[in-house]
């Protein structure tokens, strides 16, 4: 095991599996993620179906607003977008679910653009606002548009197949869902450490400088729109075939909040993060709903009151990762690693 | 479409952008003193709502008791608050404190959801029911005591604000907070102060939002479309969020009449989103709102 930083140049220092040990812990983690379906029942799969999705709308989003410093309150929107446009797509023209993803992720960028354009004059708060108008827009759109979307009554989806196999359980899906996550966790952690990734940091920390410094604020304000809008185009149109229909209540102003939430348990401007966040933030429900079950037997009655307790819950852990661990759950794995990186010996 | 409708629609407009101006003036003396914007305002809205409403109905006090008890309980709702909360997040980027203030808003909605039933309830008669006729249009009883109850507070806030020593106190920490520092104000006060002063504003407007139209849990999400109002008049100008609140007010009910037909209704409900977005584009920084530049 080593015991202290050994790089001798710049590239070793932004390689992405650093050491042997790394890649062994990791080799192990797909290896788990491989038999995972082959020992879990139909619930937990259904619940890391879901994780999938929140991974890969909470990377994007971190992309923008952990990376970036753009703060988005409309995410919810863009997902819908994509979840949307891949409905459309399948049932109205009849395009494959393959090719439905990338595209509906395409549609989301667009629209993520020109919702984007305001943070090129408006910062900090009043984009905040602008973002969260954006949602409720589309949120009215995705309602009254009904030629397009069908109203409240929602689309229904054909499950996704190849030749005569066709994803429509929980398990099958599993494998669509894990080939996305580390497509679009992988493609994110090459990027931050890319040219592009490095400008949306110096835009983060003052746009003004980055913008002398010779970076296109214009450029690359609003790529970082259209990437994170693409992940939450991709992660709506996987989220809705997984569900087989879409209505305009699975995008409400909370799901904003849920992804803002991931990013912030998980830790801005950080890739793993995210990850460790969407994981946390869905599992928390799922551990109160157990919770519940076994409160029942002791108060009957109570029941009724997990829906409220879920909000206190999910506000109080936005508060106090806030007040008390501002870098996240990211930070509390970087600690406990290096407490075993010197471990036994920490002196 | 009749001419007598519109005038109907604009005295309606008014008086609902009066409740607005209220609750966006809430929003400015707490974003001017401290720099935050207060998304958990409609919680506090309703959280008022349901403690006059609790307080005239199960405990059977007269109104005006019932009323100063909501107010006492706005003050200590900002006292408590904001060194709680707010006070950590001084110096953290833009969206940790935007978060803080969510996070605060699901954890009261979260209480208020296990304290009273998410049921929707009418609130008991107040004002006399008999709606006021103005001659050319008629206001109904709650609209046209609301906005009575939002232009005294509103008034009594501008002349606290512009001539008590507490209200000199807060302009000069909403100037300089160093200077204000250095000439012996308590910034640490006038920040929980205007946490008071703004939970207020919010208590009020949820009396008489919860006058108007009922009280439920989910009455807050007005809060949200107040959004537009501050947009529109600037985060920073309390004569910008009294006239905003009238434009908004007026333009949504204008919404109402002539767009809801076209797209089969709604329209009412998501008009200030759209009116901030244009506010945005040609004006960022809302009617009288403080342009910022920067340097870097």
């Amino acid at each position: 095991m080593r015991c202290g930083d050994y790089k001798e140049n710049y590239i070793k220092d932004e390689e992405i599996f650093q050491s042997r040990f790394v890649k062994f812990w990791l080799a192990l983690f797909f290896i788990f993620l491989i038999v995972f379906p082959f020992i879990a029942n139909a619930h937990m799969l259904y619940v890391s179906n879901i994780i999938g999705f929140a991974v890969i709308g909470a990377v994007g989003l971190n992309l923008l607003t952990g990376f970036t410093g753009q703060i988005s309150l409309g995410h919810a929107a863009f997902v819908g977008v994509g979840a949307y446009a891949s409905a459309i797509l399948i049932t109205r023209l009849g395009i494959s679910f393959w090719l439905s993803i990338p595209l509906a992720g395409l549609v989301s960028a667009l629209v993520g653009m020109i919702i984007g354009i305001p943070s090129l004059r408006v910062k900090g708060l009043y984009l905040c606002i602008a973002t969260l108008a954006a949602q409720f827009i589309f949120g009215f759109i995705f309602v009254h548009w009904e030629s397009m979307t069908k109203g409240i009554t929602g689309i229904h989806i054909p499950p996704p197949r190849i030749g005569s196999l066709q994803f429509d359980t929980e398990k099958t899906f599993y494998w669509i869902t894990i080939v996305f996550v580390v497509l679009g966790v992988g493609y994110a952690r090459n990027l931050v450490r890319s040219k592009m990734g490095r400008a949306f940091v110096a835009i983060r920390d003052r746009d003004l400088a980055a913008e002398i410094m010779g970076i296109n604020l214009f450029r690359y304000k609003l790529s970082a729109f259209a990437i994170s809008s693409f992940y939450a185009g991709v992660s709506g149109a996987l989220w809705v075939s997984f569900l087989k229909v879409v209505t305009p209540d699975h995008f409400p102003f909370t799901l904003c909040i849920q992804y803002l939430a991931m990013v912030i348990v998980g830790g801005l401007g950080s890739v793993i993060g995210s990850i460790f966040g969407a994981i946390f933030m869905t599992l928390i429900p799922e551990v109160l709903n157990v919770l519940a079950e076994n409160a029942k037997n002791y108060m009957p009655g109570m029941e009724h009151l997990l829906i409220p307790f879920k909000d206190v819950v999910f506000g109080f852990l936005i508060v106090s990762f806030l007040i008390f661990e501002p870098r996240g759950l990211a930070e509390i794995w970087n600690r406990i690693k290096k407490f075993f990186t010197l471990w036994p010996f920490s002196y | 479409m009749d001419f007598s409708i519109l005038i109907q629609v604009i005295v309606a407009g008014l008086a609902t952008g009066g409740v607005y101006g209220l609750i966006a003036l809430g929003f400015v003396l707490i974003y001017k003193a401290t720099s935050v914007l207060n998304l958990a305002m409609g919680e506090f809205m309703t959280l008022g709502a349901f403690i006059c409403f609790t307080a005239l109905t199960i405990v059977h006090v007269p109104f005006w008791l019932a009323f100063a008890i909501t107010i006492i309980f706005g003050i200590l709702l900002g006292i408590v608050i904001e060194p709680l909360i707010l006070r950590p997040m001084i110096g953290q980027p833009i969206i940790s404190v935007i978060m803080v203030t969510i996070g605060l808003g699901a954890i009261l909605r979260g209480l208020m959801y296990m304290i009273w039933n998410p049921t929707y309830r009418a609130f008991p008669q107040i004002f006399p029911p008999r709606p006021l006729n103005l001659g050319f249009a008629v206001v109904p009883s709650g609209l046209f005591w609301g906005f009575i109850f939002a232009v005294i507070t509103t008034i009594l806030f501008i002349f606290i604000f512009k001539f008590s020593r507490t209200g000199v106190a807060m302009r000069a920490t909403a100037n300089d907070q160093q200077a204000a520092l250095s000439m012996g104000v308590s910034v640490k006060k006038v920040f929980a102060l205007s946490w008071s002063f703004g939970a207020i504003a919010a208590v009020i407007g949820g009396v008489v939002i919860g006058n108007i139209s009922g009280i439920n849990i989910y009455m807050g999400d007005v809060g949200l479309a107040v959004l537009s109002v501050i947009i529109l008049g600037g985060l920073d100008s309390i004569g910008g969020a009294i006239l905003g609140g009238f434009i908004v007010g007026i333009l949504q009910n204008l919404a109402g009449l002539y767009i809801d037909p076209l797209v089969g209704g709604g329209a009412k409900d998501v008009a200030p989103f759209f009116i901030v977005l244009i506010i945005l584009m040609i004006r960022p920084y809302g009617l009288f709102g403080k342009v910022i530049i920067e340097r870097v």
